[in-house]
């Protein structure tokens, strides 16, 4: 334990994903050591991300404007959705090149055990999307993990309409891992080779 | 494999039910990373002959061999994934480190029956509740008062009692139960299938609700996948 507001900073870098008690520690004295016009830098970013940046009203993806870059782009196919858990998905998925089409992002996997259901993720706003027919395809491509399969499922018996495809990328990519790590080159893989899936 | 969480960027912390040494949380390395050769093995409702070495403060996998296959037949069914999912939940509250043979047992023949779809999702998950408390110390009684001891049949089903109970010893108010009802209940806790399978939707769903109501009040309404579970499919 340390004074006031040294593990006041402990613990709040603690609480973030993946940081553990040493690595808090680390941080916190890497920030007492640094240059205070850095620490500066670094307190003002963090401020200005959480005012800036929001999710697109549209996709869910972030974005400082009110629709992302890649919903406001006319070069992109307005017939084919991606479906994603995590916004840092889309930045995988834009890496491979593959996917010239719109994405929406879930916010997440249904993982009951977690208490998160389909309705809290952004499932509805993904079927109010496909009410007006434009989309022909939704590419469901959440992790291949064990959550994912189970979003996957759901989605596919969700989505049963006419003029609809509904298609899940193709096995190859690693079973139990995050999507946000597969290299492009699987990844693109996984998208040409992406299969039409029944419920 | 019971449940798993993040751990930093590539790993996870996993719990799992053994055979003999109870409930056992340790570090999967790098499962995250695509080039993972445990990653599948160790999700949950996988049934895996792991081995562990001593860490600084959990133990780590380093070796885990599949012995049931169980994720991707419970994942494809969404109701059994929900199922499954309620099923480790209650597996995680109900065990500790002591271990539990039956309790292992029971479990493993649970994910194994929901992923060969042996008998309808909403049935085995209720069986498993029903079979997973008794051997915890809670069995509920369909037959005898749970109270005075006097033989039934009864039709008043209070949780807090500890199953059925005479009129006379009733709260109150207490909601009367279809005998119908109490004999699904019944066979349910004994595993008399044919019997459970015969019973009409509206017995189902009434008996249902007394599982999860009974299972509720003894892990102090603890679980959270249970208000999630999909009984839309038979
Ligand atoms: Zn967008």
């Amino acid at each position: 334990m340390y004074e006031g507001i040294v593990q006041e900073l402990i613990d709040e870098l603690g609480r973030l994903p993946g940081i553990g008690p040493k690595s808090a520690q680390r941080i916190a004295f890497h920030i007492l050591q640094t240059e205070s016009v850095d620490v500066t830098r670094l307190a003002e970013v963090l401020t200005e991300v959480r005012e800036k940046v929001h999710f697109c009203v549209i996709c869910g993806n972030v974005t400082e404007q009110e629709q992302c870059s890649i919903c406001r782009d006319p070069r992109r196919s307005h017939a084919t959705i991606c479906v994603v858990e995590e916004a840092k998905d889309v930045s995988a998925v834009e890496r491979t090149r593959e996917f010239k089409g719109l994405y929406h992002v879930l916010g997440g996997a249904i993982s009951p055990i977690d208490g998160v259901g389909p309705d809290d993720l952004r499932i509805r706003q993904l079927l109010q999307r496909l009410a007006d027919g434009t989309v022909t395809e939704v590419i469901i491509a959440t992790d291949p993990n064990l959550e994912g399969e189970a979003t996957a499922t759901y989605l596919t018996r969700l989505l049963v309409q006419p003029g609809l495809r509904v298609t899940r990328l193709a096995s190859g990519l690693p079973v139990g891992g995050d999507l946000e790590y597969a290299d492009e080159v699987t990844l693109g893989r996984a998208f040409e080779g992406r299969r039409v899936v029944e419920p | 494999m019971l449940r798993t969480h993040k751990l930093g960027e590539a790993d996870r912390i996993i719990t799992l039910l053994s055979r003999s040494h109870g409930k056992i949380r340790a570090v999967a390395k790098g499962v995250r990373r695509t080039a993972s050769k445990f990653g599948s093995r160790l999700e949950p409702f996988m049934v895996v002959d792991a081995q562990f070495y001593e860490g600084r403060t959990l133990d780590i996998v380093t070796q885990a061999e599949s012995l049931g296959s169980y994720g991707s037949d419970i994942t494809g069914d969404y109701s059994a994934y929900t199922a499954a999912s309620v099923m480790v939940e209650t597996a995680d509250k109900i065990t500790d480190d002591d271990g539990s043979l039956q309790q292992y047992l029971l479990l493993v023949g649970a994910l194994r029956s929901l992923a060969r779809k042996e008998h309808p999702v909403s049935l085995t998950l209720d069986s498993y509740l029903l079979r997973a408390l008794s051997i915890a110390g809670w069995a509920p009684s369909f037959g005898d008062c749970a109270v005075t001891g006097e033989p039934g049949p009864h039709t008043v089903f209070v949780a807090q009692l500890g199953g059925v109970v005479a009129d006379r010893v009733a709260p109150p108010g207490s909601p009367r139960l279809d005998s119908r009802t109490i004999a699904l209940l019944a066979s349910l806790l004994s595993g008399d299938w044919a019997d459970a399978e015969a019973a009409d939707d509206r017995q189902q769903s009434q008996a249902s609700g007394i599982v999860a109501a009974y299972t509720q009040f003894h892990l102090e309404r603890s679980l959270r996948s249970l208000q999630h579970v999909d009984r839309t499919t038979a």
